[in-house]
């Protein structure tokens, strides 16, 4: 059937910033499903308030909205832009939601709208939990049995039936209140009462458990001829009750007979049928019990999911771009497999290698969160990887995570006896693969753990193989050429060879040993066929097997190193800069050579790069990329400053192996970080940073403290992006701080600086070619100095700094460029107070906020960047239309809308082992997820855009809650007048209302939460505050203020209402409310901005 | 561990560990695509003669199971994987597949690079091959690998074919009565018969038409099966017999080439065959494109765009593979006979051709209501697994 012809113009709706678990595999398939349209001939409209993103890349939809995510903008949108048909399958349940809302509220028929990929009975069908289980019933299939009880009586009755354990979930109550397991009777009594009891209904349903039953997904794709086929089957090895999400997992499936397949395979092609999803993609998950094999269907995604993406990376099947085209109209048959380039679509992709995913988490971000894994999502990221087996892939995903073990035995050793780790198996948390091969170690069977851990026993048994290999390797008397290629078959790093055999000189050692064997490995091709036909694609991972598919080139390679795992403070910011760099190098004639291991990127899609190599970003893995690159044709050099941390850290190691580094050099980056270092570069350049010393204890840092005077930033001087600092205000403050900090020593200080209050925070984003300096952008922060930068929100032009503050600015980066000896992109943060500009922290590599200040500037910073590092100047760039013509990123014009960033932050997926929330104050300690964009004429407008894409929109009317420190009443006093005088009711603490109504604020006052009923969290909980206004005091660590406004700002988080932790948070959001009701928020596309900065004089 | 090597008959040497029964053994080296079902490939008769390669790295996770043979022992010549399991995990197991390899003599070779083999079998198309775990010595397995006989020209129906006839009864009531010429049948096409009430008759690939006809059967069908269509003169002629005869026939596989044979039309050998379960069909008449199993090495040559004119009538091509445009399916226009070149009984692989066993039903029912009923138009319909 051919493309559709009543189709001319589609509009795309994207999921917004980054959040967990919807997180960047939204923009890879987005941003697929945009280029797959146009492509078509079609007008793409895409609506996305996540400036991060590749998809919102002004050249990939037609018209760009970075607008609020609401159902209200959205409906701007269409009534500018008359699409004909809505794709909302792509952008994750956000796009879906507004979809639906869009229907709901008449919009979609008013403006003649038609929904493509799947219609509101299909979801809807697909959603509602009872609706899907009768549809799996129908069918024949079977789903978990329950039911629906009024009485004590009736819950024991069906528990009979079912079968212990059984599920208690009382009806309609907030956030599962209530729900949990009751292994008996008795259990069941009480826990039945209870719930029967907070159900508002006096109901509750009774569901059979399937924790710990197997956990299988396929992903599914039907076209309008009614074809279906499976991508892909994953297999998790973590059981039910885990997150597939938070699971490792693995494809294919590896424990299932053929009959078991099909059997799944049927029923998901049915259940698919019947729901109705029209075109397009689904996601089906399916709970096996391994003792008897039965089947239940657990739910259905009826749209491209996380597991969409991960299915794609795994297999070379873009399902997101094949969704795109059938949702207009194609079917599989007519579509050509991109990776043979002969064969159709309409296949099944099979896999002659295996592949392994894990989740990253963060936990160590949000103190006092509960690290048991759930059916709640809460890993941040995830890396996949490839092998030719399960324990090559499992080893090269243990060491992609880049967390602080890399695989087994690169940790300590875990002295826990084998009963005692077999008991901490059975609760599931990150890392349990890492215990079980600790309870093997000890002596537990794989009976034992498989018993223990849930996981299938064959997985068990491969780590056990795994420990095998190793015991040998460390056992021989001399490690043979045999053995150490049979290590590396079953995906030991050298790394882990060297700690297993501690003569070989560590990792190096054990690497030149292996060359010298000649013991290396070759690169396969992800094809979709196992080999059957010819791929054209070069995908690529590599496996300690015998022949390599790497074809020879001409063209001279870059490789662009990915930025790995999502984490909060790296993040898909620095995928889009990786992705920008192919881009531009490819225009600059060099053949883009990928390496990454982050399966939700767009970075890691096939038709990304010219080549891509799915591989761990470790010195050892980056290595043997390069050499096999060298040995494919020349190759310039490896562009390590565009991908954060991750390549920035294996800079230095890879020049000293004789790889040519691009762009700045490893020492500059080394100067830029190393704080002795950095003061010497500051003082040769005349630049002031603040008051500093170290300390490693607490006399010494009492003194320090003394010395430049409180408050003062604490922070160990060994991790990066905030991890562990500190505003601290007194000495208990700081001792508490040296106390919590562990392996404080010698070797690892803590640093004490001068932390500046009141200050402005500046973000600047530059370009330096060794002559020249491009500032790109110059960015206010909202927030005071002392929010770490990647949680404060920020406008770009600043709108307060005045064109002396921007000139000394621009000097100040010139010199810092310049003594540094940057060569393409420079973060710098400084901070302004009372005239003087501080340099708080310069970063000589891509930032966080390169593609915001490109979108807000319509200049592509990282593809310039790109170029410098390939030996072309700014002037070159200038010339080749890179880069404007004159000017640079603080010349904007006048008229030049104001762009506004906030930070997305976590917290609502957090909670205590008690139960209760995790605090939602900001720290220097980087905390967010995601990002978005208001982009308008003013600023108030354009923060209002901000808040209403990040937290829902402001409020113009109703309560306001204000709870502040002593040292922000004065300040607040003028803002919160402001709202009072448009009519907002104020409610306030005591000594927060004393000093209101001194000044002419009519507030009621209402108790701290310590002070019983009535108090002012009961009432944010009542619904009775529209917005909260509380500013911390001290550190997490002090009792009385500190754990009030922790209650307060944990009930704002319930409550849904927006919560401001600063002073200037609470003008801007002022500002923001003012605008809103002044009703004056427009929507502009990407493209129309952009095309008034570029003409603008 | 014991040293296994295997080599092909170009000489390319593949060194790897033993793996099932210790010895040497020859046959024409192929690979197969499929994930699942390897229980199902070893047993399936289709691949006597055949050293197969699993392009699925992990085999024998599940183990081995007494509900999942496709035929009374493995037939495979070798059997060639990369990492076999160390313990067999699933609950229907109850055994592992080293073992049972072992127990059958079927000899193997595992830990080589198979997709290197692979590849290179689907560039130089596939080959004679031996295997041995007993020397290292190539040039000597070499010689006897250039020894011994080819696929083409080999006739090995008869060594895979039940030697008595025997009856699978109908679940259920007894609708039909139908004669299988057993040229390598496998057990799950019976069973999807019976499970639409037919009762089949299974014969030996030496049976004649007068044999398979002997019990007024309501239709013929013809099986799947190893080894060279052109070589099996004897199941031709049973063929045309039937045809003859306007009995209702289907023919699966090896059966779609001998009906192919017997219309006149040719058969020749495909470079390296299609072995895998995720071959896409177009079913010409209805549109529909299936996820079919598949198992040939040979195919029939007939022209896609036209029917053919045939001593029985017209004959055109019902199903054609989506990769490469290989005639996956024939259907006589003015006579009740068609056949499919995939596996509607699949076991291994996909379900979604499942239906053509009501087809054949169909067939069935409409001639004994109508002597002339021909070859039905495929109807959309779909499977949702097994046809019942």
């Amino acid at each position: 059937m051919p493309k559709r012809t009543d189709i001319e113009h589609v509009l795309v709706i994207g999921s917004g910033p980054i959040l967990i678990g919807q997180a960047a595999e939204f923009d890879y398939s987005g941003t697929q499903a945009c280029r797959v349209l146009r492509s078509e001939g079609l007008r793409v409209s895409l609506v996305n308030s996540n400036p991060a993103t590749i998809m919102t890349d002004p050249d990939v939809a037609d018209a760009t909205y970075v607008e609020p995510l609401t159902p209200e903008f959205v409906e701007r949108v269409i009534a500018k832009e008359r699409p004909d048909a809505l794709l909302a399958t792509l952008g994750g349940q956000t796009a879906l939601n507004i979809a639906i809302g869009l229907y709901e509220n008449g919009t979609l028929e008013r403006y003649g709208v038609r929904l493509i990929g799947a219609d509101v009975d299909a979801i809807n069908r697909g959603e509602d939990r009872q609706k899907f289980k009768d549809i799996v019933r129908s069918i024949g299939a079977d789903a978990p049995r329950s039911r629906v009880c009024g009485t004590v009586e009736e819950a024991l009755e069906t528990a009979e039936e079912v079968g212990y354990p059984v599920v208690i979930r009382p009806s309609f109550t907030m956030g599962g209140l209530g729900s949990g397991f009751a292994t008996d009777e008795a259990m069941l009594r009480r826990m039945a009462s209870h719930g029967l009891a907070d159900s508002p209904v006096h109901t509750v349903l009774i569901e059979e458990s399937v924790l710990g039953w197997k956990e299988y997904e396929l992903e599914l794709m039907r076209d309008r001829s009614d074809n279906v086929v499976v991508i892909c089957s994953i297999e998790n090895v973590d059981a039910m009750g885990v997150h597939t999400g938070d699971s490792v997992t693995v494809a294919p499936a590896m424990t299932l007979t053929d009959v078991e397949y099909q059997r799944m395979r049927d029923v998901g092609i049915a259940v698919l049928r019947e729901v109705g999803v029209d075109t397009g993609g689904c996601n089906i998950q399916f709970a096996v019990n391994p003792a008897d094999g039965r089947l239940v269907v657990i739910e259905m995604n009826p749209r491209v999911s996380r597991s969409s993406a991960l299915a794609s990376k795994a297999t070379g099947f873009p399902i997101a771009k094949i969704a795109a085209k059938l949702a207009i109209g194609y079917t599989l048959d007519e579509i050509t497999n991109d990776i043979t380039g002969v064969t159709p679509a309409a296949f099944e992709p099979t896999l002659d290698y295996v592949v392994v995913k894990i989740p990253r988490f963060a936990f160590e971000k949000f103190p006092g969160a509960d690290p048991r894994l759930t059916t709640t999502m809460k890993s941040v990221g995830e890396v996949m990887a490839m092998g030719r087996n399960f324990p090559e892939a499992l080893g090269k995903a243990m060491r992609s995570t880049e967390t602080k073990v890399a695989g087994f035995w690169t940790g300590a050793p875990d002295p826990r006896s084998a009963a005692e780790l077999l008991e901490a198996l059975r609760t599931p948390v990150d890392g349990r693969l890492y215990t079980a091969e600790a309870a093997l170690a000890a002596g537990a069977t794989v009976e034992q753990v498989a018993e223990a851990s849930g996981f299938d026993p064959w997985f068990v048994d491969q780590v056990a193989l795994v420990q095998e290999v190793a015991a040998e390797v460390r056992d021989a008397p001399a490690l043979t050429p045999g053995l150490l290629r049979r290590a590396k078959r079953h995906g030991l790093s050298d790394r882990q060879v060297a700690a297993l055999r501690p003569e070989l000189a560590g990792e190096d050692g054990v690497r030149v040993l292996r060359w010298r064997l000649g013991i290396r490995p070759v690169y396969k091709t992800v094809d979709t066929c196992a080999a059957e036909f010819a791929a054209r694609t070069p995908y690529h991972y590599s496996s300690y097997d015998e022949e390599t598919e790497v074809e020879p080139r001409e063209k001279p390679a870059v490789l662009i190193l990915g930025s790995g795992p999502n984490r909060i403070g790296q993040g898909i910011e620095f995928d889009y800069s990786c992705v920008h760099a192919v881009m531009a190098l490819q225009d600059a004639g060099y053949e883009a050579v990928m390496v990454n291991c982050n399966p939700e990127t767009v970075s890691t899609d096939y038709d990304t790069a010219d080549r891509l190599y799915f591989e761990p970003l470790t010195f050892e893995d980056v290595l043997e990329v390069v050499e096999a690159e060298r040995a494919a044709g020349p190759v310039a050099g490896v562009v390590c400053t565009l991908g954060g941390q991750t390549p920035l850290g294996l800079a230095q190691r890879l020049k000293d192996a004789g790889v040519p580094v691009l762009g700045t050099s490893p020492e500059a980056i080394d100067d830029a970080e190393d704080r002795g270092a950095f003061s010497r570069v500051l003082a040769d350049a005349g630049l002031l940073a603040p008051l500093h010393g170290t300390a490693t204890t607490f006399a010494e840092a009492r003194e320090i403290a003394a010395g430049i005077g409180y408050p003062v930033l604490v922070r160990p001087s060994y991790v990066l992006g905030g991890r562990g600092m500190e505003i601290v205000y007194d000495d208990a403050t700081l001792e508490a701080y040296i106390a919590k900090a562990t392996d404080v020593s010698p070797e690892h200080p803590v640093l004490v600086d001068r932390f500046l209050e009141d200050a402005v925070e500046i973000d600047v984003d530059a370009l330096y070619d060794g002559s020249e300096l491009y500032l790109g952008g110059v960015m206010e922060h909202i927030e005071e100095a002392g929010i770490h930068s990647g949680d404060s929100a920020c406008a770009l032009p600043p709108i307060t700094l005045g064109s002396g503050d921007l000139e000394q600015i621009r000097a100040a980066t010139e010199a810092l460029a310049a003594r540094i000896g940057v060569r393409g992109l420079m973060n710098v943060q400084y901070a302004l107070k009372d005239d003087v500009l501080y340099v708080l922290e310069a970063n000589p590599r891509a930032s966080r906020t390169v593609p915001f200040v490109s979108k807000a500037t319509a200049v592509q910073l990282a593809k310039a960047a790109a170029r410098i590092a390939v030996g072309e100047t700014i002037a070159d760039l200038r010339a080749a239309g890179v880069l404007p013509a004159a000017g640079d990123g603080v010349d904007l014009s006048e008229r030049a809308p104001i762009a506004v960033k906030e930070a997305v932050l976590p917290f609502h997926r957090f909670r205590t082992v008690e139960g209760h929330g995790v605090d939602t104050v900001l720290s220097p300690e980087m905390k967010s997820t995601g990002e978005v964009m208001g982009l308008d004429d003013g600023f108030g407008t354009a923060f209002a855009k901000s808040q209403a894409a990040a937290y829902g929109p402001l409020p113009t009317e109703g309560t306001v809650f204000v709870s502040l420190a002593n040292r922000d009443k004065r300040a607040a006093v003028f803002p919160i007048k402001r709202l009072a005088d448009l009519g907002f009711r104020v409610l306030a603490t005591a000594g927060t209302a004393r000093v209101l109504r001194r000044n002419g604020v009519d507030c009621e006052v209402v108790g701290k939460y310590s002070e019983g009923p009535g108090n002012c969290v009961e009432r944010i909980l009542a619904g009775d505050v529209d917005i909260v206004v509380n500013t911390p005091f001290g550190s997490p660590g002090n009792s009385g203020p500190r754990l009030d406004g922790y209650e307060i700002r944990t009930a704002a988080v319930a409550a849904g209402i927006p919560c401001i932790t600063t002073v200037q948070g609470m003008a801007a959001a002022v500002q923001g409310v003012e605008a809103l009701r002044r009703g004056d928020l427009g929507v502009r596309s990407l493209q129309e901005v952009h095309a008034a900065l570029t003409a603008a004089p | 561990m014991t040293e296994a090597i295997l080599v092909l008959e170009d000489g390319r040497t593949f060194r790897g560990e033993a793996y099932g029964k210790v010895g040497t053994t020859v046959g024409e080296a192929v690979f197969a695509t499929g994930m699942t079902g390897y229980q199902e490939t070893l047993t399936d008769p289709s691949y006597a003669g055949q050293i197969v390669t699993m392009t699925a790295p992990h085999i024998g996770n599940t183990g081995v199971n007494g509900e999942d043979d496709e035929s009374r022992r493995m037939w495979v010549a070798g059997f060639v994987v990369r990492d076999p399991a160390r313990r067999p995990a699933n609950w229907r197991a109850t055994g592992s597949l080293d073992d049972e390899l072992a127990a059958q003599g079927v000899v193997g070779i595992s830990g080589i690079d198979t997709r290197a083999l692979t590849r290179h079998l689907r560039e130089r198309g596939a080959m004679r091959a031996g295997i041995s775990s007993e020397s290292g010595d190539a040039d000597a397995l070499l010689a006897r690998v250039r020894a011994a006989e080819g696929m083409t020209g080999a006739d090995l129906a008869p060594q895979v074919s039940t030697r008595e006839p025997y009856v699978v009864p109908a679940e259920g009531e007894r609708r039909f009565t139908i004669a299988a010429l057993d040229l390598g049948i496998k057990t799950a096409t019976p069973r999807h018969l019976a499970a639409l009430g037919v009762e089949t008759h299974v014969l030996p690939s030496t049976a004649t038409a007068a044999d398979l006809l002997a019990h007024g059967p309501d239709g013929v069908f013809l099986s799947n099966g190893p080894g060279d269509p052109a070589a099996a003169d004897y199941a031709v002629a049973a063929v045309r017999g039937v045809l003859d005869a306007g009995r209702p026939l289907f023919g699966i596989c090896f059966g779609n080439q001998i009906l192919g044979r017997a219309l006149g039309l040719g058969t020749y050998k495909l470079r390296f065959g299609h072995r895998g379960l995720n071959q896409p069909v177009l079913d010409r008449v209805s549109g529909t494109v299936r996820v079919t199993s598949h198992n040939h090495g040979f195919a029939v040559d007939a022209p896609l765009d036209r029917p053919t004119d045939t001593p029985y009538g017209r004959a055109e091509v019902s199903h054609v593979g989506l990769n490469d445009d290989v005639v996956e399916g024939l259907r006589l226009l003015d006579a009740p006979a068609f056949s499919v070149q995939f596996h509607p009984e699949s076991a291994a692989g996909p379900h979604d051709a499942a239906p053509l066993f009501q087809r054949f039903v169909d067939l069935m029912d409409a001639h004994r209501r109508d002597g002339t009923a021909v070859s039905p138009a495929p109807v959309v319909q779909h499977s949702t697994g097994e046809n019942a």
